[in-house]
């Protein structure tokens, strides 16, 4: 059985995966080439769909149904997203320094059978090393004529720009992506209407993640049939998931779904260094809800298991923390992230982040007030009524929302710590 | 419209004009050409700002709206040498806090600050996505992982004697680094020669890349 599909190239070619000629004598440019001699443009679009492939970039949509939505008026674009800046994740960025032609086959494929004739890879530009990988990927395989005019004797064409971004989380998400590529402040756009209608210049615009782009060529060599036989039946494949924080083996690991968290932190990721105890972890970037041991260490990992138990695996981030982790000091971080990258268009969401990182600080300072964690849950509530999972949403972005995780977090498990904080807070402040 | 930057390098003038060509609209062009205009005038000035808007038909002030959103365009001038220390969840973690004192003890400024003899930049950033080698920093946005306060306290004395004129994240992994979010595979010859991102057809970039398309 498959148990790595993403990965197997840079593990066994460390010194070169990221070249055309090692990816060409390791099977590389095969899956193209049958692609564009064997296969029809809806050929290709049902092996995708029966991949059952979910979406990487976080949101889990099932990439084939999001192929079928592209409307047919030209141009249409294909945008691949590389912004990754999701705190605890760092998938893609490995991904694109070390196996870049797999993501720029995956991006030809992708183009040929969506009628593609120009695609962009946005990537943030704190990534100068993927950006110049990538780049000399996109070179080689002009040189090669896997890129531009009549591609390999058909009459395919293509070509591919890298764009850098400037430093802002938004800009991950795909409408404030596309008006970012415009050259335009990253806000997000209202939706409807959806990219795969009106998207890059108004054009019908598939924007997908890295790593879903990266497992196209294994899906047109085994067929989307194998891909969806692997993991269980609605997390099909492997995933690439970046552990970090009190972990003892930190990195990415290409996984199959299906084991228990405690199987992925004990065994996957070595246990809590130090013979420490674990305390919370985030199974799915700093927007997600915290799993804490007592719950959740048998709960399965998966897009659904996950989602049933009130948190996401997301785009695959799992921050551990020990048992002397200041939990109230963690929200903070995670309430200050959302607050310095809020595009600041929705009320709720520009008043309501710097808000809870306001009281969050008071606490931490030791000048915390008794009624604070009712007014952070009020707060909370304002920007995601009813604090359900998945989030109500009072605003066009799931952004807002996002920071009102760690507050639910806290105030759900740790609620015993953070009364004690505040209460001693009161008399003389050291 | 290419005469507004006639006083640019050739290099440069010739970076912006395959810039322009790789985009059906021209004003997808903005970000990349303010980074080059930003090698040019050593930062986002305004006078960058007015060239870039030429460039693309659009006026100073929509240029602006748009450099004041995204945080890598600086509209100071800075120093030669910006090391951003990550102090976001994982890197907090592990240290990050500390790192950052460390960082502003050695260089003697606070960070958003600028050492007197224009050397040295500090800032703290959002995660950079080096989590797994946390705590991680970047200096002209190469990265180095599993930093300890030691080391970047030696960072900041290899810079300021040293002087490097091109710096290669892997030299100062090797010298400054630890833990690793991953194998980097082999070493990359292309490192940062400014504070603006090392990638060839808009950057800092030693050696020479080819443009994009
Ligand atoms: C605030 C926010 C940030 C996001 N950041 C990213 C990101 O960095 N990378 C990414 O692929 N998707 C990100 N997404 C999800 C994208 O909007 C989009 O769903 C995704 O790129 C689609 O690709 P996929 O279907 O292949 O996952 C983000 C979403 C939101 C709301
Ligand atoms: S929720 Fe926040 S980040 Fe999203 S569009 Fe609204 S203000 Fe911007
Ligand atoms: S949290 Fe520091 S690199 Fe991600």
């Amino acid at each position: 059985m498959t148990d790595k599909i993403l990965t197997v190239r840079m593990d066994a070619h460390p010194s070169d995966s990221h070249t055309l000629s090692r990816y060409l004598d390791t099977g590389g440019y095969e899956a193209l080439t049958k692609a564009l001699n064997d296969m029809s443009k809806e050929d290709i679009i049902e092996e995708v769909k029966a991949s059952n492939l979910r979406g990487r970039g976080g949101a889990g949509f099932p990439m084939g149904v999001k192929w079928g939505f592209l409307a047919p008026a030209e141009p249409r674009y294909l945008v691949v997203n590389c912004d990754e800046s999701e705190p605890g994740t760092f998938n893609d960025r490995q991904l694109t320094e070390r196996d870049p032609h797999q993501l720029l086959e995956g991006i030809i494929i992708s183009s040929y059978a969506l009628g593609v004739s120009h695609a962009f890879v946005y990537i943030r530009g704190e990534y100068p090393k993927s950006a110049r990988r990538l780049q000399r990927a996109v070179e080689e395989a002009y040189d090669a004529g896997y890129l531009g005019q009549d591609i390999r004797g058909t009459e395919f064409s293509l070509d591919v720009t890298l764009h850098l971004g400037g430093g802002a989380y938004i800009c991950g998400e795909e409408t404030a992506l596309l008006n970012s590529l415009e050259g335009r402040r990253g806000e997000p756009r209202l939706k409807p209407p959806f990219p795969a209608v009106e998207g890059l210049y108004a054009k019908p615009t598939i924007v997908n993640n890295v790593e879903s782009i990266s497992n196209v060529p294994w899906i047109m060599t085994n067929g989307g049939t194998a891909y969806a036989a692997i993991g269980p039946e609605r997390s099909a494949g492997t995933k690439m998931l970046s552990i970090s924080g009190h972990i003892a083996r930190p990195g990415n690991h290409e996984i199959v779904m299906g084991m228990t968290w405690r199987e992925l932190i004990f065994d996957i990721g070595g246990g809590i260094p130090d013979g420490k105890a674990l305390k919370a972890w985030i199974p799915g970037g700093a927007s997600a809800p915290w799993f804490v041991p007592d719950e959740h260490l048998d709960t399965i990992v998966s897009i659904d298991d996950v989602a049933a138990n009130g948190s996401m695996i997301g785009a695959g981030a799992v921050v551990v923390m020990d048992e002397t982790t200041n939990v109230v000091a963690a929200a903070h971080r995670i309430v200050r992230f959302f607050a310095h990258e809020s595009c600041g268009q929705c009320t709720p969401c520009r008043e309501g982040t710097s808000w809870l990182e306001a009281v969050l600080k008071r606490i931490l300072d030791g000048n915390g007030r008794p009624e604070d964690i009712d007014l952070m849950l009020d707060i909370s509530d304002n920007i995601s009524p009813g604090l359900k999972w998945p989030p109500a949403m009072t605003t066009i972005c799931p952004l807002g929302p996002s920071t009102v995780s760690p507050i639910t977090s806290i105030t759900r498990w740790f609620r015993p710590e953070l009364e004690a904080m505040i209460a001693g807070s009161e008399g003389p402040v050291g | 419209m290419m005469s507004v930057i006639s006083h640019w390098s050739l290099e440069n003038q010739e970076r912006a004009r395959s810039i322009l060509a790789s985009y059906p609209v021209k004003r997808s062009a903005l970000m990349p050409l303010l980074y080059v205009a930003s090698l040019e005038h050593e930062y986002a000035s305004l006078e960058a700002m007015c060239e870039v808007a030429e460039l693309i038909d659009i006026t100073p002030v929509q240029v602006q709206s748009v450099a004041t959103f995204y945080t890598m365009f600086k509209r100071e001038k800075i120093g030669d040498y910006l090391i951003s220390v990550c102090t976001s969840i994982s890197c907090h973690l592990n240290g990050a806090d500390e790192v950052l004192a460390a960082v502003e003890e050695a260089s003697g400024v606070a960070s958003g600050e600028t050492t007197d003899d224009g050397s040295v930049s500090v800032e703290h950033v959002e995660c950079i996505g080096a989590c797994g080698g946390a705590p991680a920093v970047q200096v002209n946005y190469e990265l180095i992982e599993g930093i300890t306060l030691d080391k970047a306290e030696a960072l900041i004395d290899w810079l300021r004697d040293t002087k490097p004129t091109v710096l290669l994240a892997d030299e100062m992994q090797q010298l400054f680094g630890g833990q690793r979010s991953f194998d980097w595979g082999s070493t990359e010859p292309q490192g940062a020669t400014r504070p603006v991102p090392a990638f060839g057809p808009y950057g800092s970039t030693n050696g020479s890349a080819r443009g994009g398309r």
